[in-house]
C-alpha cells in the first residue's frame, strides 16, 4: 500500500532519517522499532506531510506521490495519531474534531458523528467535554476518532501506549484488530518489545536514521531486537540487594495539597515512607498528581503544615527548596530543559546554580560576597560527566547542546555527586535511550544500597521494576500503601492505576 | 432632552471608542498574538480620517480612510513579528511610539482646523421610542457598527468554522500546523482586523468625540483597551460591558467634579480605571472559565518546523 524508498532528511548536517526503505501491506500491523534519536518520529512527519523530505521516494498505492501538507496526507487516506497530542485544551472535543474534517459539516453532525464512531470502536467519548477535563487516556481516543473520521486507509500510532494504562492499552489493541479486520493498515511505532510482538505483523527496525533490519517480531526475542535497536547488548540493571531496613529518612503524613491552576491535581492525604536502603518507586499514568507530589516533596511548593514532610526526622513541610538540601536531601525534577537545567549556560554554572548553597564552603569563595570558584566548579563538574559517562563537545558546553539522555546524565550526577541521604527523582529516563537509562536507573540502586534513601516517580513500568524495591501507585492524587516489588505484577499494578477508570471500563461493558 | 440623557448620551460616545479598539484586539489576541500597539493604530486612524475628511469634505470617506490606515499600520506590525519573528510586545511598544509620531506630522497642518461633524443616522419609528429611542437610534453610523462587531465577532468566534480555526491557533499553534491551518496567514488577517478596528476607534475620536485633531488625541485610550481584553477575560460580551462602564464611570466623575463634591480630583480622575478592574475581576472569579478562554499561545513567535 505504502512504500518508502531512499527517504532522506536532513537537519543542516545532521541526517535525521538517512536512506529509508519500508514497506507496508494493506492489512498488515506494521511495527517501525528504534530508540530514541532513531529518526521514527522525522520519518512519520514526512509520511504525514508535516516536514518536506530533502531527497527520496514515497509511493503511494504503486504511485509516486508528494506530500505537502497534513491536509495532503488526510486527502490521499493517511491519518495520524501523534505521540505528543496534538489536541486544542481550551476546545471541547467536538471542535477539535471538527477542526481537521473537510469545511460545510456543522458541529452538531460532527458531534453525533463522533459519538457514533466512539462507540462502534468502543472508544466511548463525550462531544461536549473540553479536553482540559479529560485523561490522557481519553484525550488519546479523541485523537483516534479524529483520524477514524477521515476513513483513512493507513493510520499512524506513534507510541501510543506511553501514557495508557495496561487495561487502555488492551483495549487500543482491540481497536487496532478491528481497523486491520476491515482491510486497513497500521503504522504503529514504539520501542516497547513485548507490544510488538503481540500484536505487529512486521517490523522494521531504525537506528542513527537508517534501517537495520525488518523483521517478522513474532519469530524474535525481544533480546534479538534489542540487539537491532541498540546495536549492542544493554547491560542490564542489577537490583537493590539490601533487605535490612535502616531508619526512615523521608517521610510524608497526610499530605494534601489543594491544586495551584484548574487543570493540576489536588494530592488527598497522601502518605508515604522511605528508609535507608530502598528504593520506593512511585507508578501511575500521568497526570495523577505526579508533579504536585514532587512539588510538595521538594520544596518546590512549600506546604503549609511543617509536618506533611519530614526529611532525616525533621519536619520540613515549610521548608523551601534550598533549606531541604542543607538537610541532605537532593531532587532531579522531570524537565531537564529550563527546569533542571538553564540549556543557554554552561554546564558548570548550571552546578553552580543546583548546589550553590549546600556545597557553599567549597564553590564560593569571599564570604558574602560569594564569588564564584571557577577552576573548582569546573573539576566538579568534569568529576561528574566521568562518574556518569557525559559524552559532550567541548570541556564545558551549554547545557542545551547535550543530548537529551547525556544532560540527564548530569543532572542525575549532580545530585549523586553528593552523596544525598535522601533523593527524589521524577521521571528519570523520560525520553532517553536505553544505554543512558540503564546507566541512570543503576546508579539510582547503588546510591540505596550505599544507604540513602531513593524515591522514584516514574511512568515506565519496566523501569519501576527494575529499580524498585518497594511500589506505591498514584491515581487522581491519592497515593495507595506500598507493596514490596517482589509480590505485585504489571496487572495488580494496572488495577491500582486504574482506581480512577472505573466509570470507564463500566460503560464498555454496557456496549459490547 | 433632560439632563440624564444627556450623560447618557456622552457615556456612549466615550465608550464607542473603547469597544472598538478591545474587541479588534481581542480577535488579534484570541488568534495568539499580542499587539500593544493598539494606542498608536488609533491615533493613526484618528489622523487620517481628520485628513481624509478636510480634503474631501465627507467625512465617510474619512472613516473609510482612518480604517484603511489603521490596518495599513497594523500590516508593518504584522510583517514584523509574524514574517520576520521579532519580539512582539517590543514591536507593539516601537508601534504605538512610531504611530503616535507619523501622526503628528500628517496632522500637523490640521491643527486648530475645526472639523467636521460626524451626522447622525436617524432610524425611523425605532426613534421614536421615549427615551430610548434619541440614546441608541439617533446615533452616528460608527456607534451602529462598533454594536453590530460585538455580536458579529461573538457569533464568528464561537459559532464560524474560520473562528473555530483562531480560536484553535491561539490555543495551540503547533497542533494547528499540524492540522493543516495556515497559522501565519491567519494571524496576518486577525492582526489587521485589530488594526482596522483599532482605525476606526481612531476615526470616531477625530470626527465624533471631539470633531478636531489634536496632537496624541487618543490619551491612553489604546491602553485602556488593551487592558480591558485582559480583564474581559477575551470574551466580546464582557468587552462591551467593561468599555460601558469605565465610559459611564469617567463621564460621571467629570459631572462630580463640576457640582464640586467634596473628593480630592486626583481620586475621582482615577475612579473609571478601579471600577473598571474591580468589577471585570469579580465577573472573572471562575478561574477555570478565565483558563479556557485565555488563548494559550498569546504573545509566543511561531516558526513551522520545516
Amino acid at each position: 500500500m505504502l512504500a518508502v524508498r531512499s527517504l532522506t532528511k536532513l537537519f543542516g548536517s545532521f541526517a535525521a532519517c538517512n536512506g529509508i526503505d519500508l514497506d507496508i501491506k494493506s492489512g498488515e500491523i506494521h511495527a517501525l522499532l528504534g530508540e530514541n534519536g532513531a529518526g521514527k518520529s522525522t520519518l512519520v512527519k514526512m509520511l504525514f506531510g508535516v516536514l518536506a523530505p530533502t531527497s527520496g521516494q514515497i509511493l503511494w498505492k504503486g504511485e509516486s506521490v508528494r506530500i505537502p501538507s497534513p491536509g495532503a496526507a488526510r486527502r490521499i487516506g493517511i491519518g495520524m495519531v501523534f505521540q505528543h497530542f496534538s489536541l486544542f485544551e481550551a476546545l471541547t472535543v467536538a471542535e477539535n474534531i471538527a477542526l481537521s474534517l473537510s469545511p460545510g459539516i456543522s458541529l452538531s453532525k460532527v458531534a453525533e458523528e463522533a459519538s457514533r464512531l466512539s462507540h462502534l470502536y468502543g472508544l466511548p467519548l463525550d462531544p461536549n467535554a473540553h479536553v482540559a477535563d479529560l485523561s490522557v487516556g481519553e484525550r488519546q481516543r479523541i485523537e483516534i476518532v479524529r483520524a477514524l473520521l477521515q476513513n483513512p486507509e493507513l493510520i499512524i500510532l506513534d507510541e501510543p501506549t506511553s501514557v495508557l494504562t495496561p487495561q487502555e492499552a488492551d483495549r487500543l489493541f482491540e481497536t487496532l484488530a478491528k481497523l486491520k479486520a476491515e482491510g486497513r493498515s497500521v503504522l504503529y511505532i514504539s520501542h516497547r518489545l513485548e507490544e510488538v510482538q503481540r500484536i505487529c505483523d512486521r517490523a522494521t527496525v531504525l537506528r542513527h536514521g537508517k534501517v537495520t533490519g525488518a523483521c517478522d517480531p513474532r519469530k524474535e526475542t525481544p533480546a534479538s531486537l534489542a540487539r537491532m535497536m541498540v546495536g549492542s547488548d544493554v547491560a542490564s540493571v542489577s537490583a537493590a540487594g539490601t533487605n535490612t531496613k535502616g531508619d526512615v529518612l523521608l517521610e510524608a503524613k497526610h499530605l494534601t495539597v489543594p491544586s495551584r491552576t484548574p487543570f493540576a491535581v489536588a494530592l488527598k492525604n497522601v502518605c508515604l515512607k522511605v528508609r535507608s536502603g530502598e528504593v520506593l518507586a512511585i507508578a501511575g499514568v500521568a497526570g495523577n498528581g505526579q508533579g504536585e507530589l514532587f512539588d510538595a516533596l521538594s520544596g518546590e511548593y512549600p506546604v503549609a503544615d511543617p509536618a506533611a514532610v519530614s526529611i532525616r526526622g525533621k519536619a520540613a513541610g515549610n521548608l523551601g527548596i534550598t533549606a531541604r538540601r542543607l538537610m541532605g536531601a537532593g531532587f532531579v525534577p522531570e524537565e531537564r530543559h529550563g527546569h533542571a537545567a538553564v540549556t543557554t549556560l554552561p554546564l558548570s554554572d548550571n552546578l553552580v546554580l543546583a548546589r550553590s548553597q549546600s556545597d557553599r564552603k567549597t564553590f564560593l569563595a569571599g564570604g558574602l560576597l560569594g564569588i564564584i570558584r571557577q577552576a573548582v566548579v569546573r573539576i566538579a563538574s568534569t568529576r561528574i560527566s566521568e562518574a556518569m559517562d557525559v559524552r559532550k563537545s567541548g570541556e564545558n558546553p551549554a547545557a542545551g547542546s547535550l543530548s537529551g539522555g547525556n544532560l540527564q546524565k548530569y543532572i542525575v550526577g549532580r545530585e549523586l555527586d553528593r552523596q544525598p541521604a535522601v533523593l527524589i527523582v521524577n521521571q528519570p529516563t523520560w525520553g532517553v535511550d536505553a544505554g543512558a537509562a540503564s546507566r541512570i536507573r543503576q546508579a539510582l540502586v547503588d546510591l540505596a544500597k550505599s544507604g540513602s534513601a531513593v524515591l522514584v516517580i516514574s511512568q515506565d513500568l519496566d523501569e519501576i521494576f527494575e529499580v524498585a524495591t518497594e511500589i506505591a501507585v498514584i491515581s487522581e492524587g491519592r497515593l495507595s500503601d506500598a507493596y514490596p516489588a517482589h509480590d505485585l505484577t504489571r496487572e495488580k499494578i494496572g488495577l491500582l492505576m486504574g482506581g480512577m477508570y472505573g466509570k470507564t471500563e463500566g460503560e464498555v461493558a454496557h456496549a459490547h | 432632552m433632560g439632563i440624564v440623557e444627556a450623560i447618557l448620551l456622552t457615556v456612549i460616545t466615550a465608550a464607542t471608542p473603547l469597544v472598538l479598539a478591545s474587541i479588534g484586539e481581542l480577535v488579534t489576541e484570541r488568534a495568539g498574538v499580542l499587539n500593544l500597539g493598539v494606542e498608536g493604530m488609533m491615533v493613526m486612524g484618528a489622523a487620517i480620517a481628520f485628513a481624509a475628511t478636510q480634503m474631501t469634505g465627507s467625512p465617510y470617506i474619512g472613516i473609510l480612510a482612518g480604517i484603511a490606515g489603521g490596518g495599513l499600520f497594523s500590516l508593518l506590525f504584522g510583517f514584523l513579528t509574524l514574517t520576520l519573528v521579532a519580539n512582539q510586545v517590543a514591536t507593539g511598544l516601537a508601534l504605538t511610539i512610531l504611530g503616535l509620531g507619523i501622526s503628528g506630522q500628517i496632522g500637523e497642518p490640521y491643527v486648530g482646523m475645526s472639523g467636521t461633524k460626524l451626522q447622525p443616522i436617524v432610524v425611523p419609528l425605532l426613534s421614536d421610542i421615549p427615551f430610548l429611542g434619541p440614546l441608541l437610534f439617533k446615533q452616528d453610523i460608527i456607534f451602529y457598527v462598533s454594536i453590530a462587531l460585538v455580536i458579529g465577532v461573538n457569533w464568528f468566534l464561537f459559532k464560524s468554522r474560520a473562528g473555530l480555526k483562531i480560536r484553535a491557533i491561539g490555543d495551540n499553534h503547533g497542533s494547528a500546523h499540524a492540522l493543516g491551518i495556515h497559522v501565519i496567514r491567519t494571524r496576518y488577517l486577525a492582526v489587521m482586523f485589530g488594526g482596522a478596528c483599532a482605525g476606526l476607534a481612531g476615526a470616531q475620536l477625530s470626527l465624533v468625540y471631539t470633531p478636531q485633531w489634536v496632537e496624541n488625541m487618543s490619551a491612553g485610550r489604546g491602553w485602556i483597551a488593551l487592558a480591558l481584553v485582559v480583564f474581559a477575560s477575551w470574551r466580546p460580551w464582557r468587552v462591551l460591558a467593561g468599555g460601558y462602564l469605565f465610559g459611564a464611570v469617567s463621564i460621571s466623575q467629570l459631572h462630580a467634579q463640576a457640582f464640586g463634591i467634596g473628593i480630592p480630583s486626583q481620586f475621582l480622575s482615577a475612579l473609571p480605571y478601579i471600577a473598571t478592574v474591580v468589577v471585570l475581576i469579580l465577573i472573572s472569579h471562575n478561574r477555570r472559565m478565565t483558563q479556557i478562554n485565555t488563548p494559550a499561545c498569546l504573545g509566543k513567535p511561531f516558526v513551522p518546523d520545516r
